[in-house]
């Protein structure tokens, strides 16, 4: 146990695996960085870091740099955990998926129900989303929405380091494609991870505060912000269940209907934009499995149905923040007053 | 022609049986197409025979293809069996993919055959992939891509074409220009020649006769030894015919009657037989005698197929992750 | 004291001090004279903060020392707080509800005769004064992993190093932090050794043999490793029944044994909860069985849950659960029993029990033989050294 960053428990994961099972591969633009080139060979270690010092300890034949152009790498990718191996792409920036989305979308996804449950397919997508970075709306987007909406890809979005070791480490041991979220404002986080590998299952929520109030599901990011606002609310009296359902595929529907039919009240709080969405996922979700345990409608915070913009001023107001969370809450509580004065 | 005639006896048996029984498969599946009792759509290899075969009959179990949506020649060269893709392609429960691919998601993972592809050029990244497998792994494998002339535009494709170059992977791109991107000529959509697409990757490529099996088996050997031997990836530009439709029902009114008579004329499988009878290698009555088995045995299976039960319900939420 | 004794702890003779462990007695001036500060106690190695959930007297009580005079909740634990000084409450400095560092001031004691400015004065130069111990900085002992019989053992090792080992071994898929209650009550004036065994917390998950005889070897290999020729043994659950086993089997590594909610001393245990132990992998799903371990199950916090989660979640953490299991348990059976061999044990045994106990029945502590001493706790279940850990400090302290 020791104090590591999101960056640092997402590269041991990676470097436990690979040590652990020499068909684990990495491939991606500039995951080493230097290939070719007359200088350091591990250049960049990935353009946040994340990669760095697995090429050194693995080689070039296990840490490869890719040309700039996704489909092919990606697709490569794909057809090396078709034939056998088990390798992690990373594809730089999820808003890169609109070059190489056919690969995953209609090749990865697709081979084992194509081809009658006869393919196994143990391939890791590792990409950055998420706005806060100034990066504008080329490098900033929350696409899981869309990867989730595919049957045959698995979604993950670790809020932490102790969450990002232990599902890329399931997800590198999973037999199915996963697609792995990493929350680019996050790399610096700290906190205790196991030095020892362990893995965290899909499929099982983690709720990370518990009350009596009001449900808040949260995804990625978001579920740091919801535990800050339950803390904040938790002063004033109001307690919140926090529920982080780390992977949106598959969906821990279970713990979410409990926890709701246990506070009778939901905020889903999702980065994405609105419209099809995990947000409404959930709302709807709810709507038809635990409509009677409500007391109050759902209330939705999300990014708006906009593209992410560049300027701090509107970047800031653009990305769902704990005030709006709080806030959420409170109009969720105050429609019992409402009905009550009624 | 010289290094296809080096072929053994048995060598040349097995090839003639193997296009011998793409020819009789897709004739048995147009001909039931137009009876309607095939689902969805079908594309049909005939006439393309001497390019898949004589590019598999180097391959062994080691080595991987990709296919494209016209891919049942393709399997048939790579050794799956007719039997469970005649099941598929008319959806039936036993068939190669449980019904779920179809004709054109049909593959067979344990015969190194990574799937027909509704996805045209889709099969060139994969087919790096799965050299890459076979180089770390040190299988001495090697993966072939299948694609048209079609795909030779997708940017998939030129981005394999350099992927399998910079990394120096065991990989052979086989364009099998039939002349026509579904009704649209090649002659009009592809800028400059394959060969120097090719060739402006780095890649050695060629150009081979299509319509002679012995030209394109001397041309995929080089090529497959250099990428065994770690020479890297080449390119073969394969001209060939295809005798039906894009797909089974398409009128082909954007071909001439004589375009299309010409090639049916100029028959691969015709041409093989010929040149194996007159250098006395093989007996025109064993051919005979081929003809009919393959014949029977393609009658059999199609009949087997049209009988056989679909799959049910319980079969709907099956195959799509390992665990989930 | 809410302790029952079915036989004395221990009987004083006429010609010792009356109870050394009793400062509380020591004449009233000494202590009443001063203020004291009542601060935010740090349980365990993570404990940054704590909320103080409710205070359980008013200012002006005269309170006891060992006196429930609050509940304090941290992430890990809600527990009662009790006293560590005796006086009258002069001042609630933390109100019900807030969260607050470690050693932060909570209350004032004080003797009624202190003046009111005093007191005020006090607390002004307390807070002025007051850093927060930095967010993760290193502070006092911390777990460490060591060489020991040719495995990787974590243990927390805390205390002076001169003076009477005592050497703690916890149970059945617990780890060296079951002891964050105990453990730096009793290192004031002896090394306190923590170990997590094979299998177990950060140990080596590999395990060869894990019957209380094979996991015995591990505990004396870490003596040996460590130099400690001999040491009160502290064991709960099956950890007792190790302890038991090296008193046995090794006697002159042992100067004493106290054995909370020992396995082996009858024949039968909660065979669903070492099952749902090892079955459940979600939060919620876990509690119920860990709401088992204790009289109050508001004392389970959803951390302790993720904390058992996170070890679970170790590769071979599962492999080695179900090897400890299969070695000691079958279904409701224990495979071992101690309680023949008992009357054996030439160390002093002490015995401590949770009269609420639902994994293993305390009437394991009826009828056993002269030599060994029992304490049974009322209101408490299965780790009563958590539930109850000033009660067992005292007894540990005065063995």
């Amino acid at each position: 146990m020791s104090k590591k960053s999101y960056r640092q428990a997402i590269n041991e994961a990676m470097r436990q695996e690979m040590e652990r099972d020499e068909r684990v591969i990495l491939m991606g633009e500039d995951v080493a960085g230097g290939t070719g080139a007359a200088g350091d060979q591990d250049a960049w270690g990935g353009p946040m870091g994340v990669t760095k010092g697995l090429r050194p300890q693995f080689g070039p034949d296990r840490v490869l740099d890719t040309h700039l152009a996704e489909i092919s790498f990606v697709g490569a990718a794909a057809g090396a955990a078709l034939t056998g191996l088990r390798p992690i792409v990373e594809l730089m920036f999820v808003d890169f998926m609109g070059v190489c989305f056919d690969q995953i979308l209609n090749q990865t996804a697709k081979f084992r129900y194509m081809f009658g449950g006869k393919a196994v397919t143990p391939l890791t997508i590792r990409t950055m989303y998420g706005a806060g970075f100034r990066a504008a709306s080329q490098h900033s987007q929350c696409l899981y929405p869309v990867f989730t909406h595919i049957p045959g890809l698995k979604v993950v979005l670790p809020s932490n380091a102790y969450e990002a070791k232990g599902l890329l480490i399931q997800a590198i041991r999973d037999d199915d494609p996963v697609v792995f979220f990493e929350h680019k404002a996050m790399y610096d986080d700290e906190m205790e991870v196991p030095d020892e590998p362990y893995a965290i299952p899909f499929g099982e929520a983690n709720v990370t505060r518990e009350g009596d109030d009001v449900t808040i599901v949260a995804f990625g990011r978001m579920v740091n912000f919801a535990n800050e606002a339950a803390d904040n609310l938790a002063r004033r009296g109001i307690s919140c269940t926090v529920v982080d359902p780390r992977t949106t595929s598959p969906l821990d529907t279970e713990t979410i209907l409990e926890t709701v039919a246990e506070t009778g009240r939901l905020v889903v709080v999702d980065e994405a934009h609105p419209r099809c969405g995990m947000a409404g996922d959930i709302a709807g979700l709810v709507a038809e499995h635990a409509f009677d345990s409500l007391k109050a409608p759902i209330k939705l915070v999300t990014a708006p149905h906009a593209p992410v913009p560049f300027s701090p001023a509107l970047e800031d107001i653009y990305i769902p923040g704990v005030d709006k969370i709080e806030a959420a809450v409170a109009a969720v509580l105050d429609h019992d007053r409402k009905v009550a004065a009624e | 022609m010289a290094s296809g005639m080096q072929l053994s006896r048995d060598e040349l048996g097995a090839a003639y049986r193997r296009m011998r029984t793409i020819r009789e498969f897709e004739d048995a599946v147009h001909t039931e197409f137009a009876a309607g009792t095939i689902p969805g759509f079908v594309h049909l290899y005939a006439g393309e025979e001497a390019s898949g075969v004589g590019v598999c009959m180097h391959l062994d179990e080691r080595d991987a293809i990709a296919s494209t949506h016209r891919g049942h020649g393709h399997c048939i060269a790579k050794g799956v069996e007719v039997g469970p893709m005649m099941h598929e392609i008319f959806g039936r429960k036993e068939g190669l993919c449980g019904g779920k691919g179809g004709s054109m998601h049909i593959a067979d993972l344990s015969k190194g055959m990574l799937g027909a592809n509704g996805i045209v050029g889709a099969g060139a990244p994969l087919v790096c992939g799965a050299a890459l497998t076979a180089k770390l792994l040190k299988t001495g494998g090697v993966a072939i891509c299948f694609y048209g002339d079609g795909a030779s535009n997708q940017g998939a494709v030129l981005e394999s074409y350099n992927l399998a170059k910079i990394w120096n992977l065991p990989v052979v791109f086989v364009a099998e220009d039939n002349g026509y991107a579904e009704a649209t000529a090649s002659a009009w959509s592809v800028g400059g020649t394959q060969k120097g697409r090719g060739e402006g990757f780095g890649l050695p490529s060629r150009e081979v006769d299509g319509g002679d099996f012995f030209a394109v088996y001397e041309a995929a050997g080089e090529a497959i030894e250099r990428a065994r031997s770690g020479g890297g990836p080449s390119l073969l530009h394969v001209k060939l015919n295809r005798f039906y439709g894009h797909f089974e029902g398409d009128a082909g009114t954007y071909r001439l009657p004589e375009e299309v008579e010409a090639a049916r004329n100029a028959d691969p499988i015709e041409l093989f037989r010929q040149r194996i009878v007159e250098a006395s290698l093989i007996d025109a009555s064993e051919l005979d005698a081929a003809d009919r088995e393959i014949e029977a045995e393609i009658r059999a299976c199609m009949v087997a197929a049209k009988a056989a039960p679909m799959p049910g319900e319980a079969d709907l939420m099956t195959d799509i992750y390992v665990a989930y | 004291m809410t302790v029952e004794s079915r036989r004395p702890t221990r009987i004083p003779n006429w010609w010792e001090p009356e109870d050394d462990g009793d400062k509380a007695s020591s004449p009233e001036e000494n202590h009443m004279a001063e203020i004291q500060p009542i601060t935010m106690p740090k349980w365990g190695l993570a404990m940054e903060e704590g909320m103080l959930a409710r205070w359980a007297v008013d200012i002006g009580t005269p309170i006891e020392l060992g006196q429930e005079i609050m509940d304090i909740e941290t992430s890990k634990i809600a527990n009662v707080f009790e006293s560590p000084v005796t006086g009258v409450l002069r001042r609630r400095v933390v109100a019900d509800g807030d969260t607050v560092p470690v050693g932060a001031l909570l209350g004032v004691v004080a003797a009624p005769e202190v003046s009111e400015e005093a007191v005020d004065d006090f607390v002004r130069t307390f807070l002025e004064g007051f850093v927060p111990e930095e967010a993760g900085a290193a502070s006092g002992p911390s777990a460490e992993t060591v060489e020991a019989g040719g495995r990787r053992i974590r243990r927390l090792k805390a205390g002076p190093d001169t003076g009477k080992p005592i050497v703690f071994i916890h149970g059945f898929g617990a780890d060296l932090s079951t002891w964050m209650l105990n453990q730096a009550a009793l290192a004031e004036d002896r090394p306190v050794h923590a170990i997590d065994l094979p299998g177990h917390g950060g140990s080596e998950k590999a395990l060869d043999d894990g019957s209380p005889a094979g996991l015995a070897t591990a505990v004396i290999d870490y003596m040996d490793a460590e130099g400690i020729e001999s040491a009160h043994l502290v064991g709960h659950s099956l950890g007792a029944a190790i302890a038991a086993t090296i008193a046995l089997d090794a006697p002159s590594r042992v100067d004493g044994l106290t054995l909370v909610a020992p396995a082996g001393f009858g024949p039968e245990i909660a065979g669903d909860f070492i099952a749902g132990f090892i079955a459940e992998s979600r939060a919620r799903k876990l509690r119920p069985w860990l709401e088992m371990l204790v009289a109050d199950p508001q004392m389970v916090t959803a951390e302790m849950v993720e904390d058992v989660l996170k070890f679970k979640r170790l590769d071979g953490a599962l492999a080695a659960l179900q090897a400890v299991a299969a070695a000691n348990f079958d279904g409701d059976a224990q495979r071992h029993s101690l309680r023949d061999r008992l009357a054996d044990i030439a160390a002093p045994v002490h015995v401590v029990w949770g009269a609420e106990d639902r994994i293993l029945s305390v009437a394991h502590a009826e009828g056993l033989p002269a030599n060994v001493t029992v304490t049974v706790i009322p209101g408490a279940g299965h780790i009563v050294h958590m539930e109850k850990a000033a009660d067992v400090n005292a007894l540990i302290a005065g063995a």
